[in-house]
């Protein structure tokens, strides 16, 4: 359900102390989402690819998900450019093309490129409880992370049981079709899903009781800041700082 | 035996899940140091609720329950039970809620107050007793039914309890697994229950098995005589029997 597919390796991407890269991946994205000039954009993307580069990740599986995003900004591509008002670039039969329309797709294409590929570096390049035990030394709220975490942990456990539930009506000769059959039938896997659900956290926290649990996790990762982290850090500070500049200066 | 040998002591409980008839009745259950009980009897006979009452998951609605000769009523009192017995669940995956096996098992240690440095040293030692050394890393919910069985125990035993109890440790292993289980067991030094429906199992684990039915525990041993149906590769062909 969830692999984690560009987790484990030894770049220098990986390498980075995961607090670091959730602040930057945070403020880099609402940065770049701010963004309207294309010269800060054009810059934000550049620096993006460097970082999918610098973390030496598949690059099969890193196009196929852009490939998935991009999907559905073809959608966004057909109406915008059609529907906004504004100069027409071109016409073709009875559609004129807008040019602030086909402005606001190219922008929204490079924004949400970039932001995704920040996201692959910065956020898939750990596993996920590293990220669940990073965010708890960021002081977010243990309940979230313990939500996050316990998520991770169960979402396959709900999986399998939906699969056995599934598997046990469809032996049964259950063939899904439009009728109140199908939907009642539906309804009953979802409903057994839930008791199942909420009675496997009554087990799973009576076991954590039994092992002494008061309330508190404790994490057994510890993250130091590196010479390589303070220098990695330096860099994107300049260009964050940089996209600010391209930005907002009157210079250009 | 010493009274002060005496580590479980449960008197006349009493108890009832709602709107059901009670399902322990003037119930009692001694378990003296060194003693390894088994526990077999129905589906639904009430074994597993026994183990629950013992943690303080459940409570009883009358009875006096006594641990290590002391009277025990509060959730502040079974907390610190709670790290003298340990409890190995039905289900594994109840039992794993940690991502990383070392997490897992450092989770108790780390409970009982042990620094860091401590937990992950008494993890790695209790894997390695039970064979389980690498898995340190390993998923939990990416382990097979048997290795999610061992790294339980390994959580339990990683506590140091005096007192195991074991809910159904043998359902879902294979004969292999099992038999390493049986070697491991006999190796504690613990006392132990086991609810099992295994006889072979409970015959090579304990020293005395009793019978759960109508609310109370039997240590009778007449019931010990059972039917036993068993198939090997010999097949059809004629064979004997020691």
């Amino acid at each position: 359900m969830i692999n984690e597919a560009f987790a484990t390796s030894n770049s220098v991407i990986h390498r980075l102390d995961p607090r670091l890269k959730i602040i930057y991946a945070i403020f880099f994205s609402i940065l770049v989402a701010l963004c309207n000039r294309f010269e800060a954009l054009f810059f934000g993307l550049t620096v993006t690819v460097c970082l999918i580069l610098l973390a030496r990740l598949d690059k099969k599986i890193v196009f196929k998900r852009l490939l998935m995003v991009n999907g559905l900004i073809f959608f966004f591509w057909l109406f915008v450019p059609l529907t906004f008002d504004g100069e027409p670039i071109f016409m073709l039969g009875p559609f004129s093309f807008s040019r602030p329309g086909v402005l606001l797709a190219c922008r929204f294409t490079l924004k949400t490129n970039t932001i995704i590929m920040l996201l692959i570096a910065f956020m898939s390049s750990m596993p996920v409880y590293t990220l669940g035990h990073a965010m708890g030394m960021l002081k977010i709220h243990p309940k979230l992370i313990f939500l996050f975490l316990m998520t991770y942990r169960y979402i396959f456990i709900i999986q399998q049981e939906y699969r056995r539930l599934a598997r046990s009506a469809k032996i049964r000769g259950f063939n899904p079709s439009t009728n109140i059959h199908t939907y009642k039938t539906y309804a009953y896997i979802i409903g057994m899903l839930f008791i199942r659900a909420s009675e496997r956290a009554e087990r799973v926290h009576n076991a954590m009781l039994c092992r002494g649990f008061k309330g508190r996790f404790y994490s057994l990762n510890e993250y130091f800041s590196t010479p390589l982290d303070w220098s990695i850090s330096f860099i994107l500070f300049i260009t964050l700082t940089g996209i600010i500049i391209l930005e907002w200066s009157q210079l250009i | 035996m010493e009274p002060t040998n005496l580590i479980i002591n449960l008197n006349e409980i009493y108890f009832a899940y709602p709107a059901m008839e009670p399902i322990l009745k003037n119930f009692n259950l001694k378990l003296y140091k060194g003693q390894r009980l088994g526990v077999t009897g129905q589906n639904g006979s009430g074994k597993t609720t026994i183990f629950h009452i013992i943690m303080g998951l459940l409570k009883a609605s009358s009875g006096d329950m006594e641990f290590f000769g002391k009277l025990i009523h509060e959730e502040k009192d079974f907390q610190e039970i709670r790290q003298k017995i340990g409890l190995l669940f039905q289900d594994s995956d109840d039992q794993l809620f940690s991502p990383t096996v070392l997490e897992d098992v450092a989770f108790g240690p780390l409970n009982l107050g042990k620094s860091k440095k401590e937990a992950i040293d008494i993890s790695k030692k209790t894997l390695k007793r039970l064979g389980l050394q690498g898995f340190e890393d390993r998923i939990t919910y990416k382990l097979s039914g048997g290795e999610k069985r061992l790294v339980s125990l390994a959580t339990v035993l990683a506590m140091k309890p005096d007192v195991l109890l074991l809910d159904e440790p043998t359902t879902g292993l294979d004969d292999k697994t099992k038999e390493s289980l049986i070697q491991l067991l006999g190796d504690l030094d613990q006392s132990y229950i086991i609810i099992s429906h295994d006889f072979n199992f409970l015959s090579r684990t304990t020293s005395s098995i009793s019978l759960m039915e109508k609310g109370q525990l039997f240590m009778d041993k007449d019931f010990h005589i059972h039917q036993h149906y068993h198939s090997h590769r010999h097949g059809t062909y004629p064979h004997k029997h020691n």
